[in-house]
């Protein structure tokens, strides 16, 4: 992967950015057992193809944002807001 | 001796017991000509086995070596989907060690050492392991600290392993900048004499062979694409040359092992990382110790034959593809200049990646699983190729008898369900 659009800044240099790990949804700490937190914490899907994921722009708007991307071919085919911004925002 | 090994149309003509490789029988066959026997036969898979083994790397090939030497369990196929050590055994920086960070690492790593000591003999394969000493260099109090920590563990543990200053280091690798100038000066160093790099292709070659004598089938080109779980047990797996009926399949299948794990429905802590490494152009020999530094982000052997042996840390982000990056040789290159400024007219031969199946305690995952039948020895990360020996020892015994070996009872799978984590970053992260 040598660009990755910013849904703010655009296509930049991949090295601007940070892989902040695949999207997931965060328990309820506060219902779940330590062993579901656990899992939330360290089990990952992992695939080899598509994958959602999050991704800080480091270098650029400082935002995180939510990325497809194929983990065999690294070709990404959107980047979006994650969806808690998109709600925020409107 | 000249018999042909292939009948005319290409196919086997029959096996021709494994030659004892010797001086002798070296200087024979230079004499006459005669071919060598290849190493390990091809077949076709049988319908089942009592034990299949998924990937023929170093720690699949080692597991289904002890299971027919050390267990008498020989009904046993290795399959891999590509070729033989094809995977992260074939890929990596071959560097051995066993200077670890917690009590349950050292030991476990100790064993894959004195194991590797004895390894040419016991396979009668020269695995041209080299103890030519491990440095790992401090450019921080806190890095310096962990060094001490580490020492004090590995000496506990009967290990060789202590600090040295900057003047020892300079004596050790006299071309390395230890100067208080430069932008991490060298504070001091972790030496581990016992460390070094060893033939990673010829432990490959080696396990195979050995098992192959033992009767092992070993099937490259045998692509795993399902396993059969019935009622929490497994009962066999479907590949690419049809399905094999089986009751016990060891994963060991690294940078694919959640894929692998995915088939059987045992969810895992891994994500998969690709590692990248370079080499240089041959000189002559003049680097002795592997030498790692963690703040640069780099480390560098120089092989038997002359050429330097790079390498960094993963990638920053997941993926399957094995295609080397510009940016990776661009860092890489710029710290070794770091270290050792004399390198800089030195040419690059190549670059490549292999596939590290990282853990989030920078520890392997061995054992049993919740599907009964369905053992793992993964999480390999950018460290596992020195643990090959001790895990097919240690795999080997758990599937032949069902208990696990007291060496590995610490990596198993649950700890991350049960929160017990085992975390060797301090040793693992950089220095392979
Ligand atoms: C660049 C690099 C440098 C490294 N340096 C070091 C080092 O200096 N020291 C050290 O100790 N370790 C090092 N490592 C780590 C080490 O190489 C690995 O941890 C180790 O080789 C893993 O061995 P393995 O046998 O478990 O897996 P592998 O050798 O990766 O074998 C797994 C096999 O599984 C096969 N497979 C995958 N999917 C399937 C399927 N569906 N069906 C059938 N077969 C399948 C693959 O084809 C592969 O051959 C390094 C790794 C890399 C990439
Ligand atoms: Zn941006």
């Amino acid at each position: 992967m040598i660009l990755l659009p910013c849904p703010h800044c655009g296509p930049r240099n991949a090295s601007e950015f940070r892989y902040a790990g695949e999207a997931s949804t965060r328990p309820d700490p506060n219902a779940t057992t330590p062993e579901e937190w656990r899992a939330y914490l360290y089990i990952k899907n992992n695939p080899a193809g598509w994958t959602t994921e999050k991704w800080f722009h480091r270098t650029g708007c400082r935002r995180y944002f939510t990325a497809e991307r194929h983990t065999v071919t690294n070709e990404v085919r959107e980047t979006r807001l994650p969806a808690a911004r998109l709600e925020s925002n409107s | 001796m000249t018999r042909s090994f292939f009948s005319r149309n290409g196919t086997r003509s029959g096996y021709q017991k494994q030659a004892r490789y010797s001086a002798f029988d070296l200087f024979r066959r230079g004499l006459s000509g005669a071919e060598w026997p290849r190493a390990w036969r091809s077949r076709d898979p049988k319908s089942s086995y009592d034990v299949v083994v998924i990937g023929g790397g170093v720690h699949g090939l080692a597991t289904a070596y002890y299971l027919a030497k050390e267990h008498g369990i020989t009904d046993v196929a290795v399959l891999d989907k590509g070729y033989i050590g094809g995977g992260a055994s074939g890929r990596n920086t071959a560097i051995i060690r066993s200077n670890y960070l917690t009590p349950e690492g050292v030991r476990f790593y100790d064993r894959s050492v004195k194991l590797y000591e004895n390894l040419s003999a016991e396979l009668n394969f020269n695995v041209m392991f080299s103890q030519r000493g491990h440095l790992t260099l401090a450019h921080n109090d806190g890095a310096v600290r962990t060094m001490r920590w580490r020492a004090e563990v590995n000496k506990l543990e009967g290990i060789d392993s202590e600090v040295i200053g900057p003047a020892e280091i300079k004596n050790l690798v006299p071309f390395m900048d230890t100067s208080e100038h430069t932008r991490y000066p060298i504070l001091g160093a972790l030496y581990h004499p016992p460390g070094g790099i060893i033939r990673h292709d010829a432990v490959v070659w080696g396990y195979a062979r050995g098992a192959d004598a033992h009767d092992v089938h070993i099937h490259p080109y045998t692509e795993v694409q399902g396993i059969d779980v019935e009622n929490g047990r497994v009962h066999g797996v479907r590949t690419n040359r049809g399905g094999i009926a089986t009751s016990k399949v060891v994963n060991c299948t690294a940078g694919y092992s959640s894929l692998i794990s995915g088939m059987a429905g045992v969810g895992m802590p891994i994500g998969t990382f690709p590692l990248q490494a370079a080499v240089t152009e041959r000189v002559k020999p003049f680097l002795h110790p592997v030498v790692v530094s963690g703040t640069l982000h780099v480390y560098v052997s120089q092989t038997d034959r002359g050429e330097l042996v790079f390498g960094a840390s993963v990638d920053p982000f997941t993926s399957y593809s094995t295609r080397g990056s510009l940016e990776f040789i661009e860092g890489l290159a710029g710290h070794v200049l770091e270290l050792m400024p004399s390198l800089s007219k030195l040419r690059l031969l190549r670059q490549w990646a292999g596939l590290c199946d990282m853990t989030p305690d920078y520890s392997p995952i061995m054992g049993v699983t919740p599907v009964e039948g369905f053992y793992i020895d993964v999480g390999w990360g950018t460290w596992g190729f020195k643990a090959g020996p001790v895990s097919g020892e240690a795999m080997a015994e758990l599937v032949a008898t069902g208990k696990t070996p007291k060496i590995i009872a610490a990596f198993d799978l649950a700890r991350f369900a049960e929160g017990r984590l085992v975390g060797e970053k301090g040793a693992a992260a950089v220095g392979h």
